[in-house]
């Protein structure tokens, strides 16, 4: 039986994100915002423990703006059994330590857990550092990339695979445990899981409930700055063939077939 | 050392990323660069390596129980090498256990850590490190600084750079230290490991043929597959080709899959998002092949075909089939 803490975050759709060519941001106006895609791993991971020891429960939380509600009510739709937002201006500009710090702050908060499963990053920072950070402030066990996770009598176990090896640890808890797509998918929440989920109050924490210092999140508790934006510009200025009928084809793909065999430098 | 370096090893030997992360460290710091290496036991003469490679002193920590990646020893490693010799920067390459290690320790220290950067610089004005990295999924770069903590720590892509070239009777100093046992503690044990051969051929491939969504359905497949075996090139996809299940994602190329850097790159409907540009846009030749002419990867190609791809690679099969084996 165990105490499970899931991280999600909510993110726009990076698939359909559009930007601003003239600031160089992200256009925000109608763009959908999603749970983090590899977060729902982490999810059904959670579910499948719950699912092999009764009494386990899972709580969804997540650190964003008032409308990441969403993104928790998803997950309690999906069988999480609690949630929590951290929503608090202040702390705004966060970068991944300020991240993990509030994070951290949040578990203790409504914790203790025994485990702490998050997605191996989430698609819009792509950076996949709060998982380990969170790990190393709080004192936890960690694993990263796990392809499966086991409840055993002690604590878990874990397959972790790597560029060489897949490895089998052992790991006592507390533990946080980032998982990969290998678990598998969440599938869809029920009917009923949906009208649960919509009749339930998310309750929302600011930093100051959280005992949260100013000067630790936020801009201001944030090592790294953002120093410039741009678009990348990298062109190169190659030969281009237009195929509009059989000749051109013919033509094109002479050109082609010298290319790869390495005969033609463009 | 003004530089640390983050070196790895996988079976006694080190691993290509370490000396990748010297030929970053040379264009940063030259004459100031340390490396740490964490193991337990080296084949002889792998540390010279690092020294030969542009390392002026290498810290290695060897112990048995310092082979395989654990958060707690390692961290603890970084911090003391970080406390002993005050390196400025620490640089590791974002490989699963760089990019576990590193943050973890960042925390550690209090410091800040920039994931995945593609371009490092030190800013004149100021001496910091300048951090480039693609953000948004891809769709923007950010330059970024950490100007009051240390080390600035960043990690870089494995095989973003090439490898950096031995100088024969090049000097340096090593550091062969004893870890104290109080490292040797941690939530996980160890139970097996296997090894995995996975398509490192990818990421090693001499020449790769990539699709995109512009295959417009898997039945597409088989002629791609045709033109890769034609050609000796290995199969790459797009995140689109992958999230739909057409291929698994050990092909996945780009910021969220592998970064390749192939002599040959050729692709086959794929539309150039920034996302997957990041993954590739180092390979010395680039083939696309689009219907769109407006599809980004043709700024990036020497050779670009507005053309269906269903046209143009039977077509190209037919004729390197009739050309004999390349």
């Amino acid at each position: 039986m165990m105490k499970i803490a899931l991280l999600i975050k909510q993110v726009p759709d990076t698939r359909t994100v559009r930007m601003d060519e003239k600031t160089g941001t992200v256009v925000r106006d109608g763009n959908e915002a999603i749970v983090n895609p590899l977060d729902l791993y982490a999810l059904k991971a959670a579910l499948d423990l719950k699912a092999a020891q009764p009494g386990t429960t899972v709580t969804a939380i997540s650190m964003g703006p008032p409308n990441a509600e969403k993104a928790l009510k998803e997950a309690l739709a999906l069988g999480a059994d609690d949630a929590l937002l951290i929503c608090d201006r202040a702390a705004a500009g966060s970068d991944t330590k300020a991240t993990a710090t509030i994070l951290t702050a949040a578990l203790n908060a409504s914790g203790p857990f025994d485990l702490v499963l998050t997605g191996e990053r989430a698609t819009d920072g792509d950076t996949g550092q709060v998982g380990p950070e969170i790990a190393a402030a709080a004192g936890f066990g960690l694993i990263t990339f796990a392809n499966s996770v086991t409840a055993t009598a002690g604590g878990i176990e874990v397959e972790r695979k790597t560029e060489n090896e897949v490895e089998r640890w052992k790991v006592e808890l507390p533990a946080l445990v980032s998982v990969t797509k290998a678990v598998g998918e969440v599938g869809l929440p029920t009917l009923k899981g949906k009208m649960v989920a919509r009749r339930r109050v998310v309750p929302v924490k600011n930093t100051t409930e959280l005992g949260l210092a100013p000067g630790n999140i936020g801009l201001e508790g944030s090592p790294t700055r953002v120093v410039r934006i741009f678009r990348p510009s990298i062109t190169r200025n190659g030969i281009k063939l237009q195929i509009f009928d059989e000749a051109s084809l013919e033509s094109a793909v002479d050109v082609l077939a010298s290319f790869v065999k390495g005969e033609e430098k463009a | 050392m003004k530089l640390c370096i983050i070196a790895e090893v996988y079976a006694h030997r080190l691993l290509p990323i370490s000396f990748e992360l010297l030929t970053r460290a040379l264009r940063l710091m030259p004459g100031q660069i340390g490396a740490l290496v964490l193991s337990d036991g080296l084949e002889t003469g792998e540390l010279d390596k690092l020294v030969a490679c542009g390392a002026d002193e290498v810290v290695s920590y060897e112990a048995s129980w310092l082979g395989t990646f654990r958060p707690e020893p390692y961290g603890a490693a970084l911090v003391e090498t970080v406390r002993q010799f005050q390196p400025e920067i620490v640089l590791g390459g974002a490989t699963s256990t760089g990019r576990s290690w590193l943050p973890y320790a960042a925390m550690l220290m209090r410091t800040g850590l920039t994931a995945d950067c593609t371009e490092l610089a030190i800013d004149q004005a100021t001496g910091l490190l300048l951090q480039t990295r693609p953000a948004i999924g891809g769709n923007i770069m950010a330059t970024i600084k950490t100007p009051n903590h240390r080390p600035q720590m960043a990690t870089v892509r494995p095989r973003s750079t090439p490898p950096a070239k031995p100088t024969p009777g090049r000097k340096g100093t090593i550091h062969r230290l004893a870890p104290p046992s109080e490292w040797n503690h941690s939530h996980s044990l160890l139970l097996s490991t296997v090894p995995v051969d996975e398509s490192q051929e990818l990421s090693a491939a001499k020449k790769v043929v990539v699709v995109g969504r512009g295959i417009k359905k898997p039945e597409n497949l088989p002629m791609v597959r045709e033109l890769a075996s034609l050609l000796g090139a290995a199969l790459g996809a797009t995140r689109e080709v992958v999230d739909r299940g057409w291929l698994p994602y050990s092909c996945q190329i780009g910021l969220s899959g592998r970064t390749v850097t192939p002599e040959l790159y050729i692709g086959l409907g794929v539309s150039g998002a920034i996302q997957h540009l990041a993954g590739m846009q180092t390979a010395k030749r680039i083939v696309a092949v689009n219907t769109d002419k407006e599809a980004q990867l043709f700024s990036l190609a020497d050779l670009a075909i507005v053309g269906n791809v269903m046209d143009v690679v039977p077509a190209l099969n037919a004729k390197l089939r009739q050309g004999g084996a390349l």
